[in-house]
């Protein structure tokens, strides 16, 4: 029944994916509970997945100038 | 019986493969430079390698398939990339307090101010740089898992990784990040 804080604050990444299981959760709030630093760790923890959510991929395309690059690069090795 | 062979035509490559060969590696490698040098990288072994084309498989289906070992090269590579930045370590690893927070890393509060800005511009550039800040191996994992949501079995097998090994990381990539944001964006 009882965590350290490493294996608390690790179940607590888990569920922020919600991949924590049911009595993975149950040991974790018993634990956030009583420890003051836990608590405020997940607490930060959700805000944080908040900030990563709204963080879009960007970036992920090849733009025609980098496209032509490449070409240049091929026709000098055929 | 050879009617139906495929034939290789390096000059339309970039014209015709380079936008897939890249949507599927920027999805693998997560850095847009890594992730075009390979495709590069690929295009110039497949020249090298033309005269092995025997036609059984189509052209994209072939250079696809030596993407893939590109890209498994670049997962060896910064998987045994020594000296790399450790993560820091967060919890007393042994002794009476082991598992237990270091005073040092313990979180503080945060100031409620910055709390509420999340929509900032500036917030998302803190936070990029801070998830640049990883180990790289983190930030693969951490990118693939949060911001690609993968499957957490898909990154285990395309890493070869354990579950257990996964969460590890996660959870450094975790912690170290909370610390980072802390000191640069919640308290600065």
């Amino acid at each position: 029944m009882k965590l350290t804080c490493d294996e608390a604050t690790t179940i607590c990444d888990k569920s922020q994916y919600g991949e924590a299981s049911f009595w993975e959760k149950i040991k974790l709030s018993f634990h956030i509970f009583m420890c003051k630093n836990c608590s405020l760790y997940s607490k930060q923890n959700a805000v944080l997945s908040k900030c990563l959510q709204k963080q879009k991929c960007k970036n992920n395309c090849l733009c025609e100038k980098e496209k032509s690059a490449m070409e240049e690069e091929i026709k000098v090795k055929i | 019986m050879s009617t139906n062979k495929h034939t290789l035509n390096p000059n339309k490559w970039v014209k015709a493969h380079a936008d897939y060969l890249f949507n599927y590696t920027i999805s693998r490698v997560n850095n847009h430079e890594i992730a075009k040098d390979l495709v590069q990288e690929t295009f110039f072994a497949g020249l090298k390698a033309m005269k092995n084309f025997q036609g059984k498989a189509s052209e994209r289906t072939w250079l696809i398939s030596i993407l893939k070992r590109k890209i498994i090269d670049y997962y060896r590579k910064i998987n045994s990339a020594k000296g790399k930045a450790e993560v820091k370590v967060n919890f007393y690893t042994d002794g009476e307090k082991e598992g237990e927070w270091l005073e040092e890393r313990v979180p503080t509060n945060w100031n409620n101010e910055a709390e509420k800005n999340i929509e900032n511009d500036e917030l998302k550039e803190v936070l990029e740089t801070c998830i640049n800040k990883l180990p790289e191996k983190y930030e693969m994992v951490f990118r693939m898992k949060t911001m690609q949501q993968y499957e957490t079995e898909e990154i285990c097998k395309e890493l070869d990784i354990t579950s257990s090994n996964l969460w590890v990381i996660i959870h450094r990539a975790r912690t170290q990040l909370r610390k980072c944001m802390e000191d640069n964006w919640f308290n600065k």
